[in-house]
């Protein structure tokens, strides 16, 4: 009974609280996306624009803004702005996001260093919670966990309104403008949502996990699921139940937020790898 | 007025023109083939007809209430497709998308449409089924009733029979042609001449030299057609893989009409030619009278 204990002992605290609402929140929110990007063929976009947004809150963080406040328009914007140059292919979509991600990566850290934070006076402890998420989750204010409500309601709310037309856009664009769908409005949004999601993921993961928490549960549910209906559902419960999993675990044996979790969803995927192949078998 | 209009129609990419001087029409109820050599925009000018590909010069017209009421579109397959987790119900309901607008959910009618889609594409025990383990034959089917859920006036199909065997070939064709006959009016891109000619009450032809229109009758009796007619000999109508039109021969044929020395010595064998054409003029009649006639 001692873990529980333990357990209760924490959930007394609100930013135990905070990070466990945030998280289950956020990972729902992932674990849908998830699936729209690997199917789009946009999985690497997730982790170059993670890095985009390292490189943004380095930038409020040296111009004294919540990071929140530049990172998620900035973020929001490369999204869309990646998506613009696949559609005309300036430069091929992979080697833009390559040159986006460690050019962000390398002006973020740059800045940082040239202009450490007076709040923390620790440079490695502000580097290593952006890019690990290592302390972040449990420092969450109470206008952070309301706007990861906030904006995750407006993920979710996109997911349930727009499911069919995302199935359709995600599956065959042609088929979907043949239908009258908006395609690239659609897609647009789905950049949104994708900007949106990645800044909040970097709290729990950090930014170089979160592929970890994005692409991973997708993967996992495709492994075994054959519709895109249970995949979607699955990859949603996985990405919670994985998160809940490694913060909790991060919690009880103090580990790191972001390294736990991104631990828990390998072996999530190697199990599911497996349960796929039994199935087929 | 006529489905679609099209007048001295171009299309052109950023490395060029691939198509020009461009004219057709498209009445209720017909069926059109578009051949042609790779390359020549064919696959264009079809998706120049739903909005996915800009028209660069003349005009193209879609009849506004068919356009309102949903074309139903078989494109080609994408790579992405090939391990997308979708369910074949899944895949056929989206067929509905135009129909249900902005509700985010499906309506009966929907579901009972896309079921009836899948009954007669023969695929109803194959509902539940993921897409991608299905055979080429099967996916196109789900694809074909998708196309039917969207649609009730024009159905547009960008080589449905790709990659597809003998049998799978015959029942697609079989069943576009059911479709036909029901009044779905049928725009086929086709690399197949000889079903072409077959199914077909008219023939576009594209290629970089010239383009034809008229119907299919007609098209046999233009050099490229008898050229074609001619190649398939007494063989005619007996149609597998082995007779597809092979694009490199439409260029030399094309070639060949320019040049009237050419022309006279295809002439000079005229007497099987003809007879051969005969034969299939015959056949190619019966077949659009009794279309006319279901229609």
């Amino acid at each position: 009974m001692n873990i529980i204990e333990q357990l209760q002992t924490y959930f007394s605290y609100p930013f135990v609280r905070y990070a466990v609402i945030a998280g289950i929140l956020i990972s729902l929110c992932a674990g849908l996306l998830g699936v729209v990007l690997v199917l789009k063929r946009y999985a690497m976009i997730g982790d170059g624009l993670s890095h985009v947004a390292f490189g943004a809150m380095a930038v409020a963080a040296v111009l004294g803004f919540a990071p929140m406040t530049v990172a998620l328009p900035v973020t929001v914007a490369v999204a869309v702005l990646l998506l613009l140059a696949g559609e005309k292919q300036i430069i091929k979509g992979d080697s833009a996001i390559a040159m986006l991600s460690a050019g962000s990566l390398a002006v973020g850290y740059l800045l940082l260093n040239l202009f450490p934070s007076s709040d923390t006076g620790s440079l490695s402890g502000d580097v290593c919670a952006s890019l690990f998420g290592s302390t972040s989750m449990m420092t969450l204010s109470n206008t952070d966990v309301w706007l990861c409500v906030g904006l995750s309601a407006a993920v979710i709310g996109f997911f349930v309104i727009f499911y069919h037309k995302i199935f359709a856009v995600t599956f065959d664009e042609g088929f979907a403008t043949s239908s009258g769908v908006r395609v690239r409005a659609y897609n647009f949004l789905i950049a949104a949502v994708s900007g949106i999601v990645i800044v909040l993921a970097m709290k729990l993961v950090g930014a170089l996990l979160i592929s970890s928490l994005i692409i991973f549960p997708a993967l996992s549910a495709m492994r075994v699921f054959r519709s895109f209906r249970s995949v979607i559902v699955c990859s949603a419960v996985i990405s919670v139940l994985g998160s809940l999993t490694g913060l909790l675990c991060a919690l009880l044996l103090s580990t790191p937020t972001g390294a736990s979790v991104a631990v828990v969803h390998i072996v999530i995927f190697l199990v599911f790898t497996l349960l796929g192949k039994l199935r087929r078998a | 007025m006529s489905l679609i209009t099209c007048e001295n129609l171009t299309l052109a990419y950023d490395t060029g023109v691939v198509a020009s001087g461009v004219s057709f029409s498209l009445e209720a109820g017909d069926y059109l083939c578009i051949v042609g050599e790779n390359g020549s925009g064919k696959s264009t000018l079809l998706k120049s007809m739903i909005g996915l590909h800009p028209v660069d010069g003349g005009c193209l017209t879609i009849d506004p209430a068919t356009r309102k009421s949903g074309i139903g579109y078989l494109p080609q397959h994408t790579p992405a497709q090939r391990d997308f987790p979708a369910s074949v119900r899944e895949i056929v309901r989206s067929g509905c998308l135009k129909r249900s607008g902005l509700r985010p959910f499906w309506r009966m009618s929907d579901k009972k449409l896309a079921d009836e889609a899948m009954a007669r594409m023969g695929i109803e025990n194959l509902a539940g089924k993921c897409y991608r383990e299905l055979s080429g034959g099967q996916q196109q089917r789900v694809l074909l009733a998708r196309a039917y859920c969207a649609t009730g006036k024009l159905i547009l199909l960008d080589e449905p029979i790709a990659g597809l065997d003998p049998m799978a070939m015959t029942e697609m064709y079989s069943m576009i042609a059911d479709l036909n006959r029901e009044g779905v009016a049928v725009v086929m891109v086709s690399h197949d001449v000889s079903a072409a000619v077959n199914y077909a009450t008219h023939i576009l032809h594209m290629s970089k030299t010239t383009t034809f229109f008229g119907t299919t009758e007609a098209y046999l009796s233009t050099p490229v057609g008898q050229q074609f007619a001619h190649r398939e000999g007494g063989s005619y109508g007996d149609w597998s893989p082995k007779t597809a039109w092979d694009a490199p021969n439409i260029g030399r044929i094309l070639d060949v009409r320019a040049t009237p020395d050419a022309r006279s010595v295809l002439g000079a064998r005229g007497v099987s030619r003809d007879r051969n054409l005969t034969a299939i003029r015959r056949r190619g009649g019966a077949a659009s009278k009794g279309e006319g006639e279901d229609a």
